[in-house]
């Protein structure tokens, strides 16, 4: 989105391409704090909203399709959506990433009836129950303490000793009473006809096994890119991110990649900001040296 | 954006499972980012299966009978009933082709 504002601004011909409606991830996070400028938390779907109408202010043209394919077509690149195909001189991917699914028995079959990955949405389903988040990152800790707003009791299962959150998330999640975390844990299965009943664990440091009774569990156990619509080879990291250099260009001359799909350490609001403006002004100069 | 007709606890029987229709139904509510991410496309499947398929939301706040009815403990869901019975269920916040594909190989 902030890539398209400024090459839009800068006046560049430019289409911002969104398989749903602008927001990702953003979207399902009910709280930001720490965007800057907004004194008061913003809610992710009201701050999305503002900078999507921040954005069409600059005229921004914005479809809602979903890019299936991107190649080299003679010196331009073609991307493929599921409705038209376009050529372009240069491609910002911002295309973020998802959550990942660990694979356990039960996490699939019971996705929607128990499990989700979007605490924010299905949060206020769990009134005076008791659930689990699995994880220990910001997302996992910071959606634990907002599902104590509804849930009796939430345990976070984290497989390792301490946490990854920030400090301050941290200092939340442990002066909860509502919350409880089990150290060195992993989940092994879910259980649950209808809906989900239980989830084993096992201790990863006794080999010891516990069911929970719980009828909700919440993953945040990573993030995996969206970035499987390459028809030409472009670097990554071993976990599929797109590598770029410090002006975000990817190992393919004329693309670009910005936000979650970055190989990089830190994925917030703010990062990709950043990085989109850094992309547009990039593509900028990129396109100024193939005219002059 | 054309709106979308709201279906509610009691209006579910007479609109959704006495349909002649097939129908389509978004449940969904206001807290929900995804839901309103899905909510375009949902209008765009309304216009494109006019005549053959009946669309409408569901807001879980306020119609929590029916929600609880079907289960639903994750939105936006978007469920299709064919002659008073659930034909598909698709959880999450969907492009629009996933919904396409379903839709095309149940009608």
């Amino acid at each position: 989105m902030t890539a398209g504002l400024y090459a839009a601004r800068s006046r560049i011909d430019t289409l911002l391409l969104e398989k749903l409606t602008p927001g990702g991830q953003v979207m399902t996070t009910a709280m930001v704090e720490n965007y800057p400028g907004f004194e008061e938390p913003i809610s992710g779907p009201d701050l999305m909203a503002r900078m999507e109408k921040q954005a069409r202010h600059f005229d921004l043209k914005i479809e809602i399709q979903q890019v299936e394919r991107i190649s080299r077509e003679r010196d331009l690149k073609k991307v493929v959506t599921d409705e038209q195909q376009y050529l372009a001189r240069a491609v910002i991917v911002a295309t973020g990433a998802e959550p990942k699914s660990l694979g356990i028995p039960g996490e699939k079959e019971l996705r929607g009836r128990g499990v989700s990955y979007c605490a924010t949405c299905d949060g206020p389903f769990f009134q005076e129950k008791e659930v689990a988040v699995i994880g220990g990152g910001d997302s996992a800790v910071e959606e634990a303490i907002y599902l104590t707003r509804f849930a009796k009791r939430v345990r976070i299962i984290h497989r390792r000793d301490r946490l990854r959150a920030a400090k301050l998330v941290q200092e939340r999640a442990l002066s909860n009473e509502k919350v409880e975390i089990l150290w060195d844990t992993v989940p092994i299965r879910i259980d649950g006809e209808q809906l989900v009943q239980s989830m084993d664990v096992k201790n990863v440091k006794t080999g010891q096994e516990t069911k929970l009774d719980v009828s909700g569990v919440f993953f945040y156990v990573g993030l995996k890119p969206n970035s499987n619509f390459f028809d030409l080879h472009i670097e990554t990291d071993e976990e599929g991110f797109l590598r770029t250099d410090d002006n975000m260009r990817t190992s393919v001359d004329g693309i670009y990649a910005v936000g979650d799909v970055r190989s990089k350490m830190l994925r917030q609001i703010v990062t990709a900001a950043g990085e989109g403006a850094a992309a547009a002004f990039a593509v900028e100069k990129y396109l100024e040296n193939l005219t002059s | 954006m054309a709106e979308i007709s709201q279906v509610t606890d009691s209006t579910f029987e007479q609109e959704v499972l006495k349909s002649d229709l097939p129908t389509l139904v978004d449940f969904g509510a206001a807290w929900c980012g995804p839901c309103l991410m899905v909510a375009p496309i949902i209008e765009e499947l309304a216009k494109d299966y006019q005549g053959r398929l009946k669309v409408f939301q569901l807001d879980v706040d306020s119609n929590p009978a029916t929600a609880a009815k079907y289960g639903i403990f994750s939105i936006p869901s978007v469920l299709l009933f064919k002659e008073g019975k659930v034909a598909t269920q698709i959880v999450g916040a969907m492009p629009k082709k996933h919904y396409v594909e379903k839709l095309d190989s149940i009608l």
